[in-house]
C-alpha cells in the first residue's frame, strides 16, 4: 500500500493536500481504490458547490458497487478534475496523481491522520 | 450466435396482416420519420428458431437450482399461468365499461383483501410495477402525511446498513436525507444508534426485515417504537417477505406501510427484467393517499378522483401489472390459509439446512440460525489464496448452479447470498451443497485456474470493467449513422 509522507488522510479513506494558496486538493487512498475494484464511474461535484466535512461531496462506483466519496473538509469546490469523468479508472492506477477536486477550506480540517498513523488505521481495518 | 439483424434476407417476410377493415387514415407528414427504419426481415421460422436459440442459452428456474439471494427465484406454478391466460382476463381493455370486468375488479379486490390480511394493513395498491417503484409509492405516502400535517422539518429517512440497495435510493428519489445506521456485531439495527439519529427531522424509517443477511431483527418492536415516539412513520421493505408470510405481520410490528414484491413471494416468473407488481399496502391514516388507479379517459372518472382528493397521483397507467395479479391470487388461492405459513417455514427450513450443509467448508457472516437466506464471506479466502466470491459464483455455473447474489450486502467483504427457497426438495438441496463445496474445493487447491472459470458456458468470463467503461449496446448497421430519422 502507498501512503506519501505529505499527505493528510481520513477515516473514510479520502487524501488531502494542503497547497500554498490555502486551498487543498483531496481524491481517494490507494487503499480505497484498492477495496473498491476497479472503477467505472465517477458522479464529480461541481464547481461552486459547498460541501461540509464527512458528507458526501462525490460517488465512484466500480463493477462491485457505488461508493460515496466524503469530503475531509468543509467549504467550497474551486476546482474539478474533469478528466476523471471520461477515464475514472486513472483513479485506481494513480490514486494520488489523480485528484478529485480542489476545495477552498470555510474551516480547517480536523481529525484527519497523517501517513503512519493512517497505515495503522488501515492495518486494523483488515483485522 | 448471430443476431436477427446479421440473419436478416432482404424481401424474407413473416408477418400476416389481414385486408384493412376501416378507412385508411394519413398522418401529417411532419409526423414521418423520413427514411425506412433497418429492420430485421426473416420468416417465421428462422424467427423461431433463433428465439429457441437463445432460449437454450438461457437459465431460469426451470433449468435447476436458483438460489439467488432476496430475489427469491421460487418455482411458479403452472395452475398460474392457465388462470392468467383466461380469455377473461387478456383480451379485455381498462377503459371497457366497468360492468363488462366485472370479474377482473373482483380479482384485485380479492388480492388487495388476502395480501391486507397477510400483512396487517387496511388497504392496499396493486398499480406500482416493481419493489423498487413500490418502495417509492410507498415513501410518497409518508411524505404526503408529513405534508398534510404541515410538518415540514422531517426531512431525513433513517436507514439501517443492512437493508436493500434500494431503500436509501427510495428516500433520495422522494427528496429526503438518507441517514445511514450501522449494525451491530451480529447484524442486527443498533438500538443506541438508532435513539441518537432520530429527532424532529425524522420523516420515518425504511427497514428491510428479515434484514440482507438472513436474519428477523429481534427488537422489531423497539425499533418501530423508537421511531414513533420521534414522530416518524415505519416503512417496511417487504421483499424479504417469503420467510415470514402467513406467519407474522408487517402490520402487527408497528409499521404502517409496506411494499411487497408479488413476482417473488407469490410465485410470478420475473428476473428477465419483468413484469412485476411491487403491491403496496398501509395502515387506515395513510389511505387517503393512496395512488390513483383510474384513468382520466375511464367511466365514472371525475367522481373517483373526487372521491381521492388526496391521492399521491398515478404512479402507473391503470391497474398495473394485472396478469402478475391474477397469477401472485391464483398462488395464494392454491395455498390457502396453511400453504402460506407451510411455505414459508419450508423456506426457513431450506435455507438452514443448506447453511449447514455449506458450513462444511464456506465461512458464514453470522452464526446460528437464519431466515429464508444466509450470507457467506469468502474474505479470508480472497486474502490467503486470492479466491473470490466471483471465482466460486463463475465456478458454479459449471457446475450447472445459478450463482447466488455475489458482493452483497456490502456490510460483508466478498459476500455470497444464497436463498434457496420454498420450492426445493432436499434432495436438490443436498446436490446443490455438494456442488458448492466442490467448487471450494477445486478453487482453493488451484486458485489460478478458478480466475478462469467458467469453462463449460457459452460465454466464458466477461471482462466487467470493459463492458462498464466501454458498453457497446447496439448492432448498428453498416455505413447507417442512425435507424431512420
Amino acid at each position: 500500500m502507498n501512503t506519501p509522507k505529505e499527505l493528510k488522510y481520513s477515516k473514510t479513506h479520502e487524501w488531502l493536500k494542503e497547497e500554498a494558496d490555502g486551498t487543498v486538493t483531496v481524491g481517494i487512498t490507494d487503499y480505497a481504490q484498492d477495496k473498491l475494484g476497479s472503477l467505472v464511474f465517477i458522479n464529480l461535484p461541481s464547481e461552486g458547490d459547498e460541501v461540509t466535512e464527512d458528507e458526501s461531496f462525490c460517488d465512484v462506483e466500480s463493477v462491485k458497487a457505488d461508493s460515496d466519496v466524503m469530503s475531509p473538509v468543509s467549504g467550497t469546490v474551486e476546482e474539478v478534475n474533469s478528466e476523471l469523468e471520461a477515464e475514472p479508472e486513472k483513479l485506481n492506477e494513480d490514486p494520488y496523481g489523480s485528484w478529485i477536486a480542489k476545495i477552498k477550506p470555510s474551516a480547517p480540517a480536523e481529525g484527519l491522520m497523517d501517513a503512519d498513523e493512517y497505515e495503522e488505521f488501515c492495518s486494523k481495518e483488515d483485522e | 450466435m448471430k443476431l436477427l439483424f446479421e440473419k436478416s434476407i432482404k424481401g424474407t417476410s413473416g408477418h400476416y396482416v389481414a385486408p384493412s377493415d376501416v378507412p385508411e387514415y394519413r398522418l401529417d407528414t411532419s409526423l414521418l420519420r423520413g427514411k425506412e427504419p433497418v429492420l430485421p426481415e426473416l420468416s417465421e421460422n428462422d424467427l423461431s428458431r433463433h428465439y429457441t436459440q437463445l432460449e437454450k442459452r438461457s437459465f431460469g428456474v426451470n433449468d435447476g437450482f436458483y438460489p439467488l439471494g432476496s430475489c427469491t427465484m421460487k418455482y411458479n406454478p403452472k395452475i398460474n399461468e392457465v388462470t392468467s391466460h383466461l380469455e377473461g382476463f387478456t383480451d379485455v381493455h381498462p377503459l371497457q365499461p366497468d360492468d363488462t370486468v366485472k370479474g377482473c375488479e373482483e380479482v384485485i379486490d380479492l388480492t388487495k383483501q388476502a395480501l391486507c390480511e397477510i400483512t396487517g394493513m387496511d388497504d392496499m395498491t396493486l398499480t406500482p410495477a416493481a419493489g423498487a417503484h413500490g418502495e417509492f409509492t410507498g415513501m410518497m405516502l409518508i411524505r404526503k402525511y408529513h405534508e398534510k400535517r404541515g410538518d415540514s422539518a422531517r426531512t431525513k429517512v433513517i436507514v439501517p446498513d443492512s437493508s436493500h440497495g434500494t431503500n436509501p435510493a427510495t428516500g433520495t428519489m422522494n427528496g429526503f436525507t438518507v441517514v445511514s445506521i450501522p449494525s451491530t456485531p451480529d447484524g442486527y439495527v443498533d438500538l443506541d444508534a438508532l435513539r441518537a439519529a432520530v429527532g424532529p427531522d425524522t420523516a420515518g424509517l425504511m427497514l428491510t426485515n428479515p434484514n440482507t443477511l438472513g436474519l428477523f431483527d429481534r427488537n422489531i418492536k423497539e425499533i418501530t417504537e423508537i421511531i414513533h415516539g420521534a414522530g416518524g412513520l415505519c416503512y417496511y421493505d417487504g421483499a424479504n417477505l417469503n420467510p415470514v408470510m402467513g406467519i407474522s405481520r408487517p402490520g402487527d410490528m408497528g409499521f404502517d406501510c409496506v411494499h411487497l414484491n408479488l413476482h417473488k413471494s407469490f410465485s410470478t416468473p420475473h428476473g428477465g427484467g419483468g413484469p412485476g407488481a411491487g403491491a403496496v399496502g398501509c395502515k387506515e391514516f395513510l389511505k387517503e393517499y393512496l395512488p390513483e388507479d383510474f384513468s382520466e379517459a375511464e367511466e365514472g372518472a371525475k367522481a373517483k378522483m373526487e372521491a381521492h382528493p388526496d391521492s399521491v397521483g398515478k404512479v402507473r397507467s391503470f391497474h398495473g401489472n394485472f396478469l402478475v395479479v391474477v397469477r401472485a391470487l391464483t398462488y395464494i388461492l392454491s395455498l390457502g390459509n396453511e400453504g402460506i405459513p407451510a411455505a414459508a417455514v419450508q423456506s426457513v427450513m431450506n435455507a438452514n439446512y443448506f447453511k449447514v450443509l455449506l458450513s462444511k467448508k464456506y465461512h458464514c457472516a453470522e452464526p446460528g440460525l437464519c431466515m429464508h437466506e444466509f450470507v457467506i464471506s469468502m474474505e479470508e479466502e480472497h486474502k490467503e489464496k486470492g479466491v473470490s466470491a466471483l471465482d466460486i459464483a463463475k465456478g458454479l455455473l459449471d457446475e450447472g448452479v445459478h450463482p447466488p447474489t455475489i458482493y452483497f450486502p456490502l456490510i460483508v467483504h466478498e459476500a455470497l447470498m444464497p436463498e434457496p427457497t420454498d420450492t426445493e426438495s432436499a434432495a436438490t438441496i443436498e446436490d446443490a451443497a455438494e456442488k458448492f463445496l466442490r467448487v471450494y474445493d477445486k478453487a482453493m487447491a488451484d486458485p489460478e485456474a478458478a480466475h478462469s472459470w467458467p469453462l463449460t458456458t457459452v460465454i466464458g468470463r466477461p471482462d466487467e470493467v470493459a463492458a462498464a467503461r466501454r458498453p457497446h449496446l447496439r448492432w448498428e448497421p453498416d455505413g447507417e449513422e442512425e435507424f431512420g430519422e
